[in-house]
């Protein structure tokens, strides 16, 4: 068995681990030079230059007046929480520190916590008030039905908010009937509930419509992009830490880059020793086979 | 960080370790922790739609306001329970046809126009320009047809059709690949994650 071999044959735990390894270097490094090495501000900051699709969305709320609504819909659960969560707090920082009123929904089971924490903690941040400054519509399944009654009326899917005040009863709701009242719709969201947006949404509404989405689903929705269906992407925490720089708030987006950036590095060593080894094994292979014809 | 705050980041902490253990080997400290997330996971999302959905939308309607129409979807709901009856199975297609029928009406329109001509109106309306924009549009309506006459299988592959073909192959790998790059970028953030908030609670338990 020559090195190639023994290459292609690695047991695939010494991979994960190197992976474990390299991702820990920058928090091994940021607790050694804060605890032992006496060190300030020793957090790794890597340059980042926000792409244009991230900057129409940033553009977007930032063209909207104070009073105007915003449409927040926090369709992940926490599995995602590690991607969605910095542009969710970016977006929602941005637009509290414009005193734009926000309308959160959630078409995930599991969102409801997540948007109680982050407005729980965003709004006592900036003193707002749950129901002039912003509202928790809630939770509906079926997401196709619920964007097409919200379409309608909000009051059809959701007469109640999540805290069981009629909508009526809310100063924030005030006029807001559906999405012709609000300047846009802003969906984050880990899975297939973009698509729904995209077609009972903006496709049945016709409504402004951005997305935040998990870098594994960004490649499928770039193309809607260019026909001008959505009016920006956010994509993975790349994305995110590109609207963090935008808004000049330094979040979770921006703190995993560095661990993204050596991860990234290894993982690429890791494709060009296994590929050289690849070929190397296919040629050898090659080489016995003409020799034994 | 509060005791109590200290003891559930704790208890998040062993969590994490204890699915991360998988990546070893299979072992009884990863399947506690699986089961309990799926547990949790099913105990909370029974208990958010019976108090988001059932109450306001079957409950109170019926028993509070008397709203008579709301009998109709609640006996469909109430159907679909004969699906655990081999006998009266046939009963729940009445609410799936139910179902169906309506998403398929909404849906069938609605899809033509998001996913065919509006991507279809982007992809052959572009300018025709030599600058940036000009020369991305025309890559695109290149690359979109070389795809498809990838997947063309009704003419042999060969010749300028042949050349087509192989370059479709290209563009379709270089989407795999973009969609891999972002893929690992997904998981790696994941990770990350976790080793964030390992590396916050060793600071709070013995630096904090």
């Amino acid at each position: 068995m020559n090195i190639f071999e023994k290459i292609m044959k690695v047991d695939r735990r010494w991979v994960y681990l190197a992976i474990g390894l390299a991702v820990s270097i920058p928090a091994v490094y940021e607790l050694v030079a804060t605890y032992i090495l006496k060190k300030e501000n020793t957090t790794i900051n890597i340059p980042i230059t926000p792409s244009p699709e991230v900057k129409k969305v940033y553009d977007f709320v930032e063209s909207m007046k104070p009073g105007e609504h915003l449409f927040i819909c926090v369709d992940y659960d926490p599995s995602s929480m590690a991607e969605l969560n910095p542009m969710t707090t970016a977006i929602v920082n941005q637009a509290f520190a414009k005193d734009i009123k926000i309308i959160f929904v959630t078409l995930s089971q599991f969102g409801p916590g997540l948007v109680e924490q982050i407005t729980s903690s965003l709004a006592a941040a900036h003193n707002k008030v749950r129901g002039e400054d912003y509202a928790f519509l809630g939770y509906r399944p079926y997401p196709a039905i619920t964007i097409l009654a919200m379409g309608v009326d909000f009051r059809v899917p959701f007469p109640e908010d999540y805290y069981g005040t009629p909508l009526d009863s809310l100063p924030i709701m005030d006029g807001i009937k559906n999405f012709n009242n609000l300047k846009g719709v802003i969906e984050l969201t880990s899975g297939n509930t973009a698509d729904f947006w995209i077609t009972y949404g903006n496709g049945r509404y016709g409504f402004p419509l951005a997305l935040g989405i998990t870098g594994v689903m960004s490649a499928n929705y770039y193309q809607y992009l260019s026909s001008d269906q959505l009016l920006g992407i956010i994509p993975g925490v790349k994305g995110a830490a590109e609207y963090e720089e935008l808004v000049g708030f330094p979040g979770d987006g921006k703190a995993q880059m560095a661990y993204q950036v050596i991860a990234h590095a290894v993982i690429l060593v890791f494709i060009i020793i296994s590929n050289i080894a690849f070929f190397g094994t296919r040629k050898r292979k090659g080489g016995m086979e003409g020799g034994a014809q | 960080m509060s005791t109590g705050q200290l003891i559930g980041n704790g208890i998040a902490a062993f969590l994490t370790l204890c699915i991360f253990s998988f990546l070893y080997k299979d072992n009884p400290f990863y399947k506690f922790a699986e089961r309990l997330v799926a547990g949790v996971a099913t105990g909370y999302f029974t208990m958010l739609l019976f108090w988001t959905n059932f109450i306001p939308k079957v409950w109170e309607p019926l028993y509070e306001r008397h709203e008579i129409i709301y009998i109709i979807p609640t006996i469909l709901g109430i159907i679909m329970w004969t699906r655990f009856s081999k006998k009266w199975a046939w009963v729940s297609r009445y609410s799936i046809a139910f179902y169906i029928g309506i998403g398929s009406g909404v849906a069938v329109t609605l899809a033509l126009y998001t996913y065919l001509f509006k991507q279809l109106q982007a992809t052959i309306a572009f300018p025709i320009s030599m600058d940036v924009a000009g020369i991305n549009q025309l890559l695109v309506v290149v690359a979109v047809l070389a795809s498809l006459i990838y997947f063309f299988f009704s003419t042999p592959h060969k010749g300028a059709f042949g050349v087509a073909s192989k370059l479709g192959i290209y563009v379709i790998m270089i989407g795999f690949g973009a969609g891999f790059g972002l893929t690992v970028m997904g998981r790696i953030a994941l990770l990350v994650n976790r080793v964030i908030f390992l590396k916050g609670y060793l600071i709070a338990l013995f630096g904090g």
